[in-house]
């Protein structure tokens, strides 16, 4: 896809338009944006720490990033960050899984069935863009404070995308692919499980990739405001002691679980779709 | 990219079937109204403890009390303030940079590094620290929403603004169109539909964000009124607040929604 971005001097019509440029100097130039996309993190990196250290702020506002760095190294070794990073995990990955099935199991109940279409159809219409989370209260007062409040929050913040995603995937699928396996003889639960689903993944996945990040989000809220174990709940003891740098190096751990959470989910995409057009298009930012 | 403004699942068309309009409307949401009235029963006939589901008549009866005591009307305009500005800011400058981003490659090559880390990343962790640097009151709830919400809006403007297509740039050009012309002639209007869906996340995301840190640490805002009400065990008071801020959220997506479809009318 050509696009603005690349519609600059340099850019790729440039070579489209005038002579080819010679391999090597391609190679360097290429080499040269390589460089660039490293050196804006360290320009950050470097920037928090000159700052940290200049005075303007008080240590307390913005501890430096080697303090913070330290914080973590101090609590991997006392084993508190994997424990505290299991945790998290662990509830927002069971509550994703849920959200996941269930989401997926209920659009394509709800393509299927008129029955189911009708009743779901205003509850995921009206739910979808409410902000769920203010029913946490609520969700402590029947299940408590523990994993299973925790839980069951992050997977009904995480049901709505992926069922959304799954009907109107479900209802995108060609009617081709339809006619023609009903044309050779497949049943209707044949057509759902393999025609319809595997055609509607694509989007299937794009819902669990939506889903996935606000799993998340809600976990790192439950904890905090829960308290206890878990990432957010750490961070939450740590603002309470006015602990600055152990409030910064909970931002950078669950920022690097988040990313990592991201690109593995990319990583399955992927995976899962090889068999996909879009397998061979490249990926957005 | 126009399936997405489109992808509202197809409903049971009664009104196709010949039934008049508001009664396919009722028709249409009566399993709500069916789980409003299960909600009323079961508290009632004490199926369930009325200590965890007040019914909904005790739950409506108190939110006109709230609504009389000026509790509701004044938390209710700290959050829509909050939420406001902060998205106001992340709108603006999220826009702003998305299109740059698409339109001037180094601006793209030096941030969408910095972009690409901080998208994933969990914006909730960001409560405690705006708490530290700007205390209890709206300042941080603002940046809160305000750094939460850019990413998903520069996102959107930027695949939009890269995705327009070569031939307007090219004939937009030919026709003697500047750099900064066609930027606002063509650029922007292309990179509109996804910009436009982009906010939308941000809006969703903005109440999620909004409540969260009301909840978490705040002394005003419906977030922390249903904190206070609930840790007071004025259950059916948290029950009117919840549901007002859960329609908060629906009613501003739907508004949303049609100003949107105003907007791309221009579109086939």
């Amino acid at each position: 896809m050509a696009g603005v971005a690349d519609d600059v001097p340099g850019g790729p019509l440039a070579e489209l338009a005038g002579e080819p440029l010679p391999p090597a100097y391609r190679w360097l130039r290429t080499a040269g944006w390589g460089v660039a996309r490293v050196f804006s993190i360290l320009a950050l990196a470097v920037a928090w720490e000159v700052a940290a250290r200049s005075g303007a702020f008080t240590p307390y506002m913005l501890p430096s990033l080697s303090a913070v760095l330290e914080r973590i190294w101090t609590d991997l070794i006392h084993g508190e960050l994997l424990l505290n990073t299991g945790v998290t995990l662990y509830r927002a990955l069971t509550g994703f899984l849920i959200g996941a099935v269930v989401g997926i199991v209920l659009g394509m109940a709800i393509s299927r069935n008129a029955l189911a279409n009708w009743f779901f159809d205003p509850i995921i219409s009206v739910g979808f863009p409410m902000p769920k989370i203010a029913f946490l209260p609520v969700v402590i007062l029947w299940l408590g404070v523990y994993d299973l409040s925790k839980i069951t929050m992050i997977s009904v913040e995480a049901i709505f995308p992926v069922v959304t995603a799954t009907i109107i995937g479900i209802r995108g699928v060609e009617r081709e692919l339809l006619w023609s396996a009903r044309n050779m003889g497949a049943g209707e639960r044949e057509l759902l499980w393999q025609i319809a689903l595997p055609a509607a993944l694509p989007q299937i996945i794009t819902g669990l990739q939506v889903a996935l990040p606000i799993a998340l989000i809600v976990a790192i809220v439950t904890e905090m405001f829960m308290g206890g174990y878990g990432l957010g709940g750490a961070m939450n003891t740590a603002s309470r002691f006015a602990d600055s740098r152990g409030v910064f190096a909970g931002i950078v751990e669950i920022a690097v679980v988040g990313y990592a959470l991201v690109k593995i989910m990319s990583l399955v995409r992927r995976r899962l779709l090889l068999w996909h057009q879009e397998a061979v298009a490249p990926s957005t930012v | 990219m126009r399936e997405a403004t489109a992808s509202r699942p197809a409903v049971f068309r009664f009104h196709l079937l010949g039934v008049p309009p508001m009664k396919a409307a009722l028709l249409r949401y009566l399993p709500l109204l069916l789980l409003a009235l299960a909600w009323e029963v079961g508290a009632r006939t004490g199926l369930v403890s009325t200590l965890a589901l007040p019914p909904l008549s005790t739950v409506a009866a108190a939110w006109i009390e709230l609504l009389k005591d000026g509790e509701l009307i004044t938390n209710g305009a700290a959050s829509l303030w909050r939420a406001g500005a902060g998205l106001f800011l992340s709108i603006v400058i999220g826009a702003a940079l998305g299109i740059v981003m698409a339109w001037w490659r180094p601006v793209n090559v030096l941030l969408s590094p910095l972009v690409e880390m901080f998208y994933p990343m969990p914006k909730s962790a960001l409560i405690p620290v705006t708490v530290l640097w700007l205390g209890f009151g709206n300042g941080s709830k603002i940046l809160l929403i305000f750094l939460g919400c850019m990413l998903p809006v520069t996102l959107g403007a930027f695949n939009g603004a890269r995705s327009s297509e070569q031939v307007l740039v090219w004939s937009a050009r030919s026709m003697g169109a500047n750099r900064l012309r066609m930027l606002w002639d063509v650029v922007v209007p292309s990179a509109m539909p996804e910009l436009l869906n982009g906010i939308r996340t941000a809006l969703a995301l903005s109440f999620i964000l909004l409540v969260s840190s009301e909840l978490i640490a705040a002394r005003e805002g419906l977030g922390y009124l249903i904190g206070f009400l609930g840790a007071s065990g004025t259950y059916d008071a948290m029950f009117a607040v919840v549901l007002t801020v859960a329609l908060l959220g629906f009613i501003a997506d739907r508004i949303y929604l049609v100003l949107m479809q105003r907007m791309l009318r221009w579109q086939a």
